[in-house]
């Protein structure tokens, strides 16, 4: 589609050391843009205060998730090995009586109940990860930038996005360049 | 000008990584793995372990043709080298998450040079580790038994016992190591994306890699979540041994039926990963030319942690050896000193205890050999802790038989003792994983980054900003805050 119409997507401002790509971060904090962000190959500790970043909040999913684990495992025990009616309509309990412990012994299932809620706490984690990055994603116009394959080597970038608020083709990049990049760009995506 | 991260100079801490190493430096070196072509002498080790593969195959259809009779298992040893290769093999994988988690929660930063690798480890072992407990059932078509399955005949596993205990944690232990080894692969999968330099390539990698971006506020969540993944981990590892020990720990078999099982087990197992790693890791690092990212400082570390697991292990055979005395349980004290010293009594034949000599096999590999480590000479020479680390693995699946068949063989009842000889079936197997674990091992090193490449790039010097810096004096020159002089 060559003559397909064009939009601004981004702008894209390139650092070569992680104190540029800081000092940069606090400026466009500063100027209160809140679509934008900063692209690194590594995590870089100090970003969270630089770019003004509130702490995540994934680990109540994950404790979330790890009770319902136990909870999980505490009711499939106890059903299946405690109590011999027919709940769920899944067939009845088997209430055991093994070692002399009585059928609904709990100290027993403390192993199971530990290892279930370790299992959902684990799936809860990987999928809120995903969730709240909002990954996988076919694909994002910051791809369109062919300096943009040094994010995962050795190089630094901002990008702020032309859905913020405050973004404005000329003073978004008068600010940017305040901030000296040593490369800066303006990816276009294709309108459908 | 150092961020926070910085060695402390005052206490003799160096970077990890020589002087001057960039981090296009530790891409290059970690992805040009993948993209090279393979050296010789991976073919040749992949051919062989695709043959040893082969081996393992025909050896479990014989087994499944014939029933688990072609074993040398039968009574009164039940448990022989089925349950010994299961807890060698699931003990190799716990040094994966013990270097990957617990000692990112104690923010060990030379973990990051071999932790991907002993992950990678943890995940294959712990398949290897799975297969012994699903064949040795005899009827592998009816494990689905063992899952709390609805079914016609209302019958439903008993989670008292400690075998059901098993099923849990090794299947939720290989769940959450694969994943903990996934997230950690997401940011270099998209190096490897982003490096690649045809559409094949650029897809697959592309397609693991999820379109990350390196966006930073995706790191924060990220670096939370393998926080988490780390904090789990950790009591998992320590449970799925513990909970292997309760195998034997909750019989009442005299050699099994002791309290510090559970701390045994765990010690041993990251004792025996530790030693695989390490002699992996020798192996990788020289085919590969890895020595600047894995240096001689991160194996030195890694002895050390074998020098102090050892001293742990040794411990336990002492203190199993006091208890048996403070007890005054005969059946105990005969374990002790006839099965596994070869003391006591003469059996009809005028012999000692016939299995006595694993005893001290394992005495020798797992508390004497590791003593080397206390110089440093030892702990800084590649072939000695090459070799080393051998002896200890043998020494570990000693560990394992002694406890396991020296202790059933000869326990109460004269009478109903018995011998243990391994048949040719037994021995074709247990090699037999090593094929499947080294074909999937050598597939990981070829395509996949065996080294976290992010993590890596976090220990060079000056990766950090160093924000006070800045804010204090906002114009500060970026020449003096160069993360690394150029070349």
């Amino acid at each position: 589609m060559a003559n397909a119409t064009k939009k601004p997507a981004l702008y894209l401002a390139e650092y070569d050391t992680p104190n540029a790509l800081a000092r940069a971060a606090m400026k466009v904090r500063d100027a209160g843009y809140k679509s934008w962000d900063c692209h690194t190959p590594y995590p870089m500790h100090g970003m969270d205060e630089a770019m003004g970043l509130p702490p995540t909040r994934i680990g109540f999913i994950s404790f979330a998730f790890g009770m319902i684990g136990v909870a999980t495992a505490v009711f499939m025990m106890q059903y299946t090995n405690a109590f011999s009616f027919d709940l769920l309509n899944i067939g009845a309990g088997y209430p055991l009586v093994v070692g002399g412990k009585p059928p609904g012994a709990f100290p027993s299932m403390v192993p199971i109940m530990f290892e279930l809620g370790v299992l959902l706490c684990g799936f809860a984690t990987l999928f809120g990860l995903l969730g709240i990055i909002k990954l996988p994603r076919h694909n994002h116009p910051i791809f369109e930038s062919n300096r943009f394959e040094a994010a995962t080597d050795d190089k630094f970038f901002i990008s702020i996005e032309a859905d913020d608020g405050k973004f404005d083709l000329d003073r978004t990049k008068a600010l940017l360049e305040s901030t000296n990049p040593t490369h800066l760009e303006l990816i276009e995506e294709e309108v459908l | 000008m150092s961020s926070y991260d910085a060695p402390i100079k005052e206490l003799g801490e160096t970077y990890l990584l020589p002087e001057g190493t960039t981090a296009n430096d530790v891409t290059e070196t970690i992805a040009g793995v993948t993209e090279n072509p393979a050296p010789r002498g991976w073919w040749l080790l992949f051919l062989l372990s695709l043959s040893v593969l082969g081996v393992m195959t025909a050896a479990l259809a014989y087994l499944f043709y014939q029933g688990v009779g072609a074993w040398g298992n039968n009574a009164p040893v039940y448990w022989a080298w089925d349950i010994t290769n299961f807890v060698w093999w699931i003990g190799i994988g716990h040094a994966g998450t013990l270097i990957s988690a617990i000692l990112f929660l104690f923010r060990q930063k030379w973990r990051t040079s071999i932790n991907r690798f002993a992950e990678a480890m943890t995940v294959f072992a712990v398949l290897c580790a799975g297969l012994f407990p699903a064949i040795h059932t005899g009827r592998p078509w009816f494990d689905y038994y063992l899952f709390p399955i609805p079914n016609q005949m209302d019958m439903w596993p008993n989670f008292k016992s400690p075998l059901m205990w098993d099923v849990f944690a090794v299947s939720t232990y290989l769940t959450i190591s694969v994943i903990f080894w996934y997230v950690g692969l997401i940011p270099d999968f998209a190096t490897l994306r982003d490096r690649s330099k045809n559409l094949v390539r650029k897809r697959t990698y592309g397609f693991f890699a999820l379109g990350w971006r390196g966006a930073h506020r995706h790191w924060q969540v990220y670096e939370r979540a393998y926080l988490i993944f780390a904090g789990i981990s950790t009591p998992l590892v320590l449970s799925v041994h513990s909970v292997v020990s309760f195998d034997f720990a909750t019989s009442v078999v005299p050699g099994w039926h002791t309290t510090i099982f559970p701390p045994y087990f765990v010690a041993g197992a990251v004792f025996s990963g530790f030693a695989l790693v390490m002699t992996l890791m020798l192996i990788c690092r020289t085919v590969f030319k890895l020595q600047n990212i894995v240096t001689i400082k991160h194996l030195d570390l890694m002895n050390k942690f074998m020098l102090g697991t050892g001293l742990l292990v040794g411990y336990a055979y002492a203190m199993e050896f006091f208890i048996a005395w403070y007890s005054a349980n005969p059946y105990e004290q005969w374990v002790f000193l006839h099965n596994r010293l070869g003391f006591g009594i003469l059996d009809e034949n005028g012999n000692w205890g016939p299995l006595w000599w694993a005893y001290y096999a394992m005495v020798f590999c797992n508390v004497v050999v590791p003593q080397i480590f206390w110089f440093k000479r030892a702990r800084t020479s590649v072939p000695i802790m090459f070799i080393a680390s051998i002896l200890i693995n043998i020494g570990m699946w000693f560990e394992r038989f002694v406890i396991i068949a020296t202790s059933t063989y000869r326990d109460f009842l004269p009478s109903s003792w018995g011998m243990f000889h391994p048949t040719g079936i037994d021995i074709l197997t247990y090699l037999g994983t090593f094929g499947l674990f080294f074909t999937l091992f050598l597939l990981f090193v070829r395509w996949i980054p065996m080294i976290a490449i992010a993590e890596v790039k976090g220990t060079l010097p000056g990766a950090h900003p160093d924000l006070h810096a800045l804010e204090a004096h906002d114009e500060t020159p970026d020449a003096a805050a160069a993360p690394v002089p150029a070349e």
